[in-house]
């Protein structure tokens, strides 16, 4: 039976599509403009057989969502621009321990404190990079309030598969514009949970890839006894320096997540079909790029877009077959200019491709956008 | 009756990587004792690290183990204990790691009452790292990062945690390993947060710079200076100086975190059904 149609905040459908999704734990620490996120979850879990905790700072939250994930609960944090700054040391840890969980990232303005409940795209670049070392990382950007629940579904459901944090990043008006919405059930969604091992305890090594690139997970307190850590390990799980082992690791774990890209890539297109002036965009910003294109259209422009719902692993496949043919390309982002970047090395740097950027903290209105469609006909 | 280690030790691990007579061998041999009394089965025990030397423990260690990020073991034990509520969390830890770095996470954890058992090893420096200055160097004692000698005072450790809202405290020695595995094991059967505090030896980096080359020295003067609390209560704070006070410190009832969450479950469900009915 579907939910009675109410009225759900974006980072209210983030905490309902969790709990759908089957998460049990949710470890957080108070930042706007993510704080419904938590509220909610600390409302919800206690009614859903899974506990909250407010921790003592956003590394502790951190830590506590891969500890309980570990101990075979999905789990799920959020925070936003200086917090997520903050969790990265142990967004690391999750990356190289291979432990599922899902961090939200409510995008604001910064460097620093910045400007704390306003809108920005800003840390796309910081969703890929931000913690030190090689790692390949998930990261998913939901525009409408359908895709928040369904992405946040998403988020935990790669997590699972592919042994890894994902992150999944919204932007202010995405979190705090309302509407009303019906959310789906449990049963209607596809849920995947993480694959155990099938072997005995005495066979089992946590980092086995004779299953294939993504090793089977045991939890804790199921007799297996393995141990983890944060330090290069071999297949056992415990620590190596051996070059040879290392190289294999490192080159794995990407493996897994960019030789799986068909199952992680994710977009939308708009009015692409026929367009010669091609905009990538997402979230909010490629909401007001939709508005743009639709009065662009009715001055006879021919412009389209492309929306990325998985932002990392880029989209090159996209980029490369919806874009290249296009006589300019326009990306309207809330930063200075981040997935240009990407952009620009996938098309190259010959290609005309532009930027419309706003640090403000207000959105980026279709009019800025409209300019510059007309200024690249 | 002889030790069974292998009960509790990766004896395929050996040999450990800690210099030879490093005191952290005897607190490790204090704690797999008191597993071994308590009878707890290693599934249901999860041992959580951070980083440094006493934070190797937990590779050497049979049972459910993770070797975390500096000074941030107990974030990922809270997380740990509160997903399984019903199952053993223990922390063992150096002085540099849960005190300076994971100092936040340490009077967190105390406040909040957890059931996690923390063996603080306490030698009073970094050993792995090349012998810097730590949160419980005694002022005026050598360091690598303290050439003209320490600056700063250091914590008392069973205090803070006192302080912190810990409900067992205790103090033991690597001098004494019978005493320390009766502090252990009572800490690990206190429902709550529990801190042991092991009074221990650095000879390779610490005692090195502070004339005590070997570990022998180190210990001989670490039980010359142990007061059992018993006679310590008789004794002037003066008296006192340079003495480690050694027995159960602290030992009190107070809610547990996951009991006090349950509660509240419980009665956020009552709440629930009841606007169910009203509806």
């Amino acid at each position: 039976m579907p939910q009675p149609m109410k009225f759900y905040q974006g980072n209210e459908i983030v905490a309902h599509a969790a709990i759908a999704a089957g998460c049990k734990f949710f470890g957080g620490y108070p930042i706007t403009p993510s704080s419904e996120i938590a509220a909610e979850m600390a409302r919800l879990l206690p009614l859903n057989g899974g506990s909250f905790i407010q921790m003592e700072d956003e590394i502790a939250a951190m830590g506590s969502v891969i500890g309980a994930s570990i101990a075979g609960k999905k789990s799920l944090t959020a925070t936003s621009g200086p917090g997520f700054s903050l969790k990265q040391e142990h967004i690391g840890f999750a990356c190289i321990a291979e432990v599922p969980v899902v961090i939200v990232n409510v995008m604001r303005g910064g460097p620093s404190t910045g400007l704390p409940t306003a809108l920005a795209q800003s840390d796309i670049m910081q969703a890929r990079w931000g913690t030190h070392g090689d790692h390949a990382i998930i990261a998913l950007t939901p525009a409408f309030p359908e895709e928040v629940f369904s992405e946040t579904v998403r988020a935990f459901n790669l997590s699972e598969e592919f042994r890894t944090p994902v992150i999944l990043l919204l932007d202010e008006v995405i979190a705090h514009l309302s509407c009303s919405l019906e959310l789906p059930t449990s049963e209607e969604l596809e849920i995947f949970n993480r694959v155990k091992p099938s072997v005995p305890p005495e066979e089992y090594n946590p980092y086995d890839t004779s299953f294939g690139d993504v090793p089977p997970m045991a939890v804790y307190f199921e007799g297996y006894n393995f141990h983890m850590t944060g330090l290069s390990h071999d297949k056992t799980g415990f620590p190596t320096t051996n070059p040879d082992l290392v190289q294999a690791d490192q080159e794995r774990q990407h493996r897994k997540i960019e030789k799986n890209i068909a199952r992680i890539e994710k977009w939308e297109e708009f009015m692409l079909d026929d367009a010669e002036i091609g905009l990538f965009s997402f979230g909010t910003s490629g909401r007001a790029s939709m508005e743009a294109i639709k009065r662009a259209r009715e001055e006879g422009i021919k412009v389209g877009l492309l929306r990325p719902l998985t932002i990392w692993p880029f989209p090159d496949r996209a980029v490369k077959e919806k874009l290249s043919y296009m006589k300019a390309v326009i990306v309207p982002e809330m930063n200075l200019g981040q997935a240009i970047w990407e952009v620009r090395r996938v098309l190259g740097s010959e290609k005309n491709i532009v930027g419309v950027n706003r640090v403000g903290g207000v959105p980026i209105h279709p009019r800025e956008i409209l300019a510059k469609i007309r200024e690249a006909k | 009756m002889s030790f069974d280690y292998g009960q509790y030790i990766r004896m395929d691990k050996m040999p450990f990587l800690w210099c030879p007579g490093c005191g952290i061998g005897i607190a490790s041999k204090a704690l797999y004792k008191a597993f071994a009394e308590l009878g707890w089965k290693n599934e249901d025990i999860a041992m959580v690290s951070g980083i440094g030397c006493t934070s190797r423990v937990t590779g050497y260690t049979r049972a459910n183990t993770l070797h975390t990020t500096h000074g941030r073991a107990l974030t990922f034990a809270t997380g740990i204990k509160l997903a399984c509520p019903d199952k053993h969390v223990v922390s063992m830890a150096g002085d540099g790691d849960i005190l300076a770095i994971g100092g936040n996470h340490f009077i967190h954890a105390c406040r909040r009452n957890i059931d996690i058992t923390v063996i603080l090893n306490n030698n009073n420096i970094y050993g792995m790292t090349g012998g810097q200055y730590s949160p419980t160097t005694p002022q005026g004692a050598f360091a690598a990062t303290a050439p003209y000698g320490n600056v700063e005072p250091g914590f008392d450790v069973a205090k803070l945690a006192i302080a912190a809202g810990a409900t067992y405290v205790a103090r033991g020695t690597v001098a004494n390993g019978v005493l320390l595995e009766r502090l252990i094991r009572a800490g690990l059967a206190h429902r709550g947060f529990s801190v042991i505090e092991v009074v221990s030896n650095c000879h390779t980096q610490y005692g090195r710079r502070n004339k005590q080359p070997d570990a022998w020295q180190m210990i001989e003067d670490i039980k010359d200076r142990t007061v059992q609390v018993s006679r310590a209560e008789k004794m002037a704070p003066e008296e006192l100086i340079g003495k480690y006070v050694v027995g159960e410190l602290h030992n009190i009832e107070r809610p547990e975190y996951c009991d006090e969450y349950e509660r509240m479950r419980q009665r956020a469900l009552a709440k629930e059904a009841k606007k169910v009915v009203e509806a």
